[in-house]
Parts: C-alpha cells; sequence; structure tokens
C-alpha cells in the first residue's frame, strides 16, 4: 500500500495561486487516481480543517489535509512552487506542499502511515531531497520509502 | 532529563506526528530521554506506568485537551499549543528543564506520593498500578496552580503600574481617579477614563491601567483553575464565576470557590449521557449556558448571601469594640488585613480604617495601612533569605513583591496565597495583628487611605510606624519560612510552584476606594 504516486505529484505549481488552488490541483490528481472518491466533499473537508487552523509551518511546509469519508485510501498528493503559496505559517509561503488525505474510520495502518510521513516532515534531509527531486517519480519514491512503505 | 511527553491535534493525522518527531529529535540531540504518546487518529499506545514515574517533567503539545491528563499531577508540566512542539521544541525543553531545576532532586518512590507525607513505603513505586491517580490533594494543587499562573502576569502588570504611578503621580493620584478623601483634601470621581489623560496626567492613566488590569485577577484565577479541571469547558463558567465573585465582594476565596465549581459542574454536565444528536452542541452551547446557569445562581445565592450578612455582623462587632485597648483593636484588624486579602473581612477592616478617618480618628487608618504592606513585604524577605525553599519562579515573583508591599498593594500576595493557602494565610494574619497592634500602640497616625510607604512624611510617628512595619513584616516571614518547611516534602512543595505570598492588602477596590 503505497500512499502517493508520480501521479499524484507536481513539481511546478503554477505562480500567483493561493491555498485553495493549490489544494484543488492536488486534490483533481487524488480524484483522478480514485483514491479520493468525491472531489468537491474531500476538498470542504479539508477547507473546513483548514479554518480550524492554519496548516502552514515554519520552514516553507503547507499539510492542508483532513479525514473523510470521501477517501477510500489513505494517501499524500504532493505540489512544489518556486514562488510559494501561502498557508498562514508565520514565516512566510510554503513551497512544499502535501494534501493529506485519511480514510474516515480507517484502521491503525494507514493512519500509522500518514503518521510516519508527519514525522518524516521534520527531517530537513527528508525536504532536501524532495526540494532537489528532478521528476515527479522520484520524489514519490522519495516519500513512498519515508515513510517505509 | 527524562521527560514524558503528549502531542494532539484536532484531526490527529499530521502535527501530533510532527510534534512529536520533533520533540524526539530535539530531546536526542540535547541528551535527554523522552517517551511521546501521540493521541491521533493513529491510536496511541499509552505511557507505561514506569514512564511516568521514572519522569522528570512533562510536555504537553497540544491544541485539543490532553487525554488522561491527571496521569502527570505528580509532574512539572509544560505546556503549548501543537505548532510550538514542531517549531520550537527546544523551547519547550528549555523550559522544562528549568521546570527540572527547580525542582529539588527526590527519591523517584517519593515522587508518586501526592499526600505531602513521606511514603510509608519505600518499595511503593512497585506497587503502582498502571491505572495509577493521584490522591485529592494532589490534583487540587495542580488545579489551583494552574490558575494562579495565568493569574502573576495580571498581578505583576497591575501592581506595578498602580506602584509607578504612586510613584510618579504621589499617593493621592487613587482619590484623584477615583474620588476620596486625602489628607483633608476631597477629590471627585473622573466618571469619564478619557478625561483622566487631561485632568490628573499620565499618572492617573497608569493607574486606571493598574486597577482594571487588577480587576481581573479573581476571574482569571477562577477561569483557569476551572481550565484545569475542565479545560476549555471549564473557561467560562470560572470567569463569569469569578466576575460574580468579585460583585459579590468574596475576594480571592470566592474566586477558588467559582473555579472549583464551575470545573466541577462542567465535568458533572459531560458525564450524563446525551443522544448522539445533541453531543454536537454540547460543547458550544448546552454546557456554557447550563454550566454559566448553575456557577451563577449557586454564587450569588448560596456563597453571596452569607457573605453580605457576615460583613454586616462583623462590622457592627467592630464598631462595638470601640473603646478596647487601642493595641487589641489595631491587632484584630491586623488578623482581618490578611486574612482573605480584598476578600470581605479585609473589606470590613478597610473600610472600618476609612470611616474611622472620616470621624477624625487616623490611627486605625495608619494600622490598617502597616498591617496589610507586610504580607508581601514578607514573602519578598523570605524568598530571599531562605531561597532553597522557593522555586525559581517564586524568587521572581518575590522581586516585585518588595514594591507592592511598600505601596500598600497586597494584591502581590494573592497568587502565593492562593496556591498554599493553608501554609501562607496563617503567616501572614500573624504578622499583620503585630504590625496593627503595634502601630496603634505607637499611635502611628496616617491622614490617607492608601499609598504605603510614599506616605510616610504624612504619618504621626514615622519612626516607629516603620518598626511596627519591619516588625510583623519579621513575624510573617519567619513564620512563613517554617510552614514551608513543615508537612510537606520538597518536591511536593516545588509543585506548587508560585506558593509564596502574601496576604491581605487592601484590595485593587481599596485603592479603588
Amino acid at each position: 500500500m503505497t500512499i502517493t504516486t508520480a501521479d499524484l505529484v507536481e513539481l511546478e505549481l503554477p505562480a500567483g495561486i493561493d491555498s485553495t488552488q493549490a489544494t484543488t490541483i492536488l486534490a483533481e490528481k487524488l480524484a483522478a487516481s480514485g483514491r479520493v472518491t468525491d472531489q468537491a466533499g474531500f476538498l470542504a473537508d479539508v477547507r473546513a480543517r483548514e479554518e480550524q487552523m492554519a496548516t502552514g509551518l515554519e520552514g516553507g511546509i503547507g499539510i492542508p489535509h483532513a479525514r473523510s469519508a470521501h477517501v477510500a485510501q489513505a494517501s499524500v498528493a504532493f505540489g512544489r512552487s518556486a514562488e510559494g503559496v501561502d498557508f498562514g505559517a508565520g514565516d512566510g509561503p510554503a513551497t512544499l506542499i502535501f494534501l493529506i488525505a485519511a480514510p474516515d474510520g480507517a484502521g491503525a495502518d494507514h493512519m500509522k502511515i500518514l503518521g510516519a510521513l508527519a514525522r518524516k516532515l521534520i527531517h530537513a534531509e527528508f525536504k532536501d531531497g524532495l526540494r532537489e527531486a528532478p521528476d515527479a517519480a522520484s520524489a514519490a519514491t522519495i516519500i513512498n520509502e519515508g515513510v517505509g512503505a | 532529563m527524562r521527560i514524558v511527553a503528549i502531542t494532539a491535534c484536532p484531526t490527529g493525522i499530521a502535527h501530533t506526528y510532527m510534534a512529536a518527531e520533533s520533540l524526539e529529535v530535539a530531546a536526542k540531540a540535547a541528551g535527554h530521554e523522552i517517551v511521546v504518546e501521540t493521541q491521533g487518529s493513529a491510536g496511541s499506545t499509552p505511557l507505561s506506568a514506569e514512564e511516568l514515574q521514572n519522569a522528570d517533567v512533562a510536555i504537553f503539545a497540544a491544541d485539543i485537551g490532553v487525554k488522561g491528563r491527571e496521569r502527570f499531577a505528580h509532574l512539572p508540566i509544560v505546556e503549548g499549543p501543537v505548532k510550538r512542539g514542531i517549531n520550537d521544541a527546544q523551547g519547550m525543553l528549555s523550559e522544562a528543564q528549568a521546570a527540572v531545576d527547580a525542582k529539588p532532586a527526590v527519591d523517584p518512590a517519593a515522587k508518586l506520593d501526592t499526600s505531602g507525607k513521606l511514603p510509608a513505603n519505600p518499595g511503593m513505586a512497585s506497587v503502582v498500578a498502571p491505572g495509577y491517580k493521584p490522591g485529592p490533594g494532589a490534583l487540587l494543587r495542580t488545579w489551583l496552580m494552574t490558575g494562579v499562573s495565568y493569574m502573576i502576569p495580571f498581578v505583576a502588570a497591575g501592581g506595578l503600574l498602580i506602584a509607578i504611578a504612586f510613584l510618579i503621580g504621589g499617593p493621592e493620584i487613587a482619590s484623584k481617579v477615583n474620588g476620596g478623601t486625602f489628607d483633608g483634601q476631597t477629590y471627585k470621581e473622573i466618571a469619564d477614563i478619557t478625561d483622566i489623560w487631561g485632568q490628573v496626567g499620565i499618572a492617573g492613566v497608569l493607574f486606571k491601567i493598574g486597577t482594571t488590569a487588577f480587576s481581573m485577577l479573581v476571574p482569571i484565577l477562577a477561569g483557569y483553575i476551572a481550565y484545569g479541571m475542565a479545560d476549555r469547558q471549564g473557561l467560562v463558567p470560572g470567569i463569569v464565576g469569578g466576575l460574580l465573585a468579585v460583585s459579590i465582594n468574596a475576594g480571592f476565596l470566592g474566586g477558588l470557590i467559582a473555579g472549583l465549581l464551575a470545573g466541577a459542574v462542567v465535568l458533572a454536565i459531560n458525564r450524563i449521557p446525551v443522544h448522539k444528536n445533541v453531543r454536537g452542541i454540547m460543547p458550544t452551547v448546552i454546557v456554557p449556558l447550563v454550566s454559566v446557569t448553575i456557577v451563577g445562581i449557586l454564587m450569588i445565592a448560596v456563597v453571596g448571601s452569607p457573605i453580605a450578612s457576615l460583613m454586616g455582623t462583623i462590622t457592627d462587632w467592630l464598631e462595638g469594640l470601640n473603646g478596647t485597648s487601642a493595641w487589641l483593636l489595631g491587632g484584630l484588624l491586623g488578623l482581618m488585613m490578611a486574612v482573605d486579602m480584598g476578600g470581605p473581612i479585609n473589606k470590613v477592616a478597610y473600610t472600618f480604617g476609612v470611616a474611622s478617618l472620616a470621624s477624625g480618628n487616623q490611627e486605625v487608618m495608619g494600622a490598617v495601612i502597616a498591617a496589610g504592606m507586610t504580607p508581601p513585604l514578607a514573602l519578598a524577605l523570605s524568598t530571599v533569605v531562605a531561597k532553597k525553599l522557593w522555586t525559581t519562579e517564586e524568587r521572581e515573583a518575590g522581586k516585585a513583591a518588595w514594591l507592592l508591599g511598600a505601596s500598600f498593594i497586597t494584591e502581590g500576595a494573592i497568587p502565593f496565597a492562593a496556591a498554599d493557602p493553608l501554609r501562607v494565610i496563617p503567616s501572614m494574619m500573624a504578622g499583620s495583628a503585630t504590625a496593627g497592634a503595634l502601630s496603634m500602640a505607637f499611635s502611628a497616625s496616617s491622614p490617607a487611605p492608601h499609598g504605603g510607604i510614599w506616605i510616610i512624611a504624612l504619618i504621626g510617628t514615622p519612626g516607629l510606624w516603620l518598626v511596627a512595619i519591619l516588625a510583623g513584616t519579621a513575624v510573617s516571614a519567619v513564620c512563613v519560612t517554617f510552614a514551608k518547611t513543615v508537612g510537606r516534602q520538597p518536591a511536593a512543595k516545588a509543585d506548587a510552584q508560585a506558593a509564596t505570598a502574601a496576604a491581605g492588602a487592601p484590595s485593587l477596590t481599596t485603592v479603588a476606594g
């Protein structure tokens, strides 16, 4: 059970978009792959979470996420933005964006993988690897290997 | 240091784990041992009884209530939002280190004892079950400390502002702003707050800001005691109960009651099983509405009425005492000033002083002021001469207490009395009684109703009045220092971190006149 694939990676998010647009671009990929069954419903759940507290983190990271009934499989779509997208972090826009989709009522296995991904985000070498990844496939490999799946 | 930590966030799939990783990485880098319980969606492996028992300190990085908070009652706790765990793990670790340093090392088995008495069985650690729960004493102390730690900044900001206002505007600034008679001069209250600047200048403005900060002491104390018990849901009934405690003149002791009551009511409401459809609006509508109503009615009807009649009774009794020996009256007033620090009894004593002033007897006021100054001074003194008995936080608070005591601002003592009332209040009463009795015996008169040391030039026998204050300070300092060494283990003592201070002075309302 891998949590991401090359199809779920967008290394060149367009410039000048906001967090909603970035999240939508990534959600489209999740929906196209069948991992998200209802794109609009899933985005609504993500927005609800984002409204509780912005998900931007120091160091240029944005982690929009939700547990949602519209998710079939624990997944992450990854986007990279050269100029950055504002996710409300105190120190500036996010250049690495992870849209994390967790199935509602999922078993602990799904959640452990997502937990492992979250833990990886702390480590500079993981983030640097993604910043320097030459193509979508290698970015997906870094993420999947990072969470041990 | 050995750390146990909890991380938790609303969704439980991302921040929880990032904070855990961040804390673990930072702790390892600094050579600490850490075990993190991630209260996230993946289910969490609870901390073992052994890990809890061996820990020196707990760190909570959580945006939602920590489950099983009572497991940590024996530890100092460093707490922050989950993002702080992610972005500033090192900062949380250094706070944890400071908390550990402030706490004397003890035998690990002793840490589990929550009663403050020596464990009867040194091997008790081995009989502690995984479901170990701290005793009621330790829980109560944790709750009180939560309230006190949130209140301390209000005391510092408000107290120092009032003292600064006295320094630059003279002690009569209080009467100029709030109205009243000061050294024969009568002032009218400035009703419109925006007129203060123009009429009495910056000192008046600072005084007003200071008294406003002080007006939040009891509500914040009550609110965060309830918060400590019942998390966020406790805040509303706690704060409203605290405001009502102020309205019914119940002082900080009334605030303690309001806070504990609010926490208990919220916990009780949450035990009532409700239908699934109602559950959604429980935390946002039902619990606030019901808990505020219950706490409010109890505060007004059950707590308020007896206090009102108590104040009446004591006032009558005090007036009946006119004509007894002066030093006895002074001693009694001293006891009253220190017993509840701005509560009903303190208020009766202070009002009696002001009334005596109006009828031409200035000596009662002199005794009341002397008695109200000694509690913060005594605590400040104790934190200097008996450093080891006090934590870092207490010693810091002690520094401000010098100025607050000198300015007759007894509120500086409330945090310490609220944290450890049984040891602090009687000690403060002894010194205030000494100061009051001596001041009366020396016929030290004060024509002003406030101002502390800054009105020394107006005092009838200033030298002897100072002697009375110094003697009272010494008595209270000796008593509280002694009280802090008995009946409690050092570790338990440190748990009650801010348990410093003093009782007594005429409350903000005193200053507010």
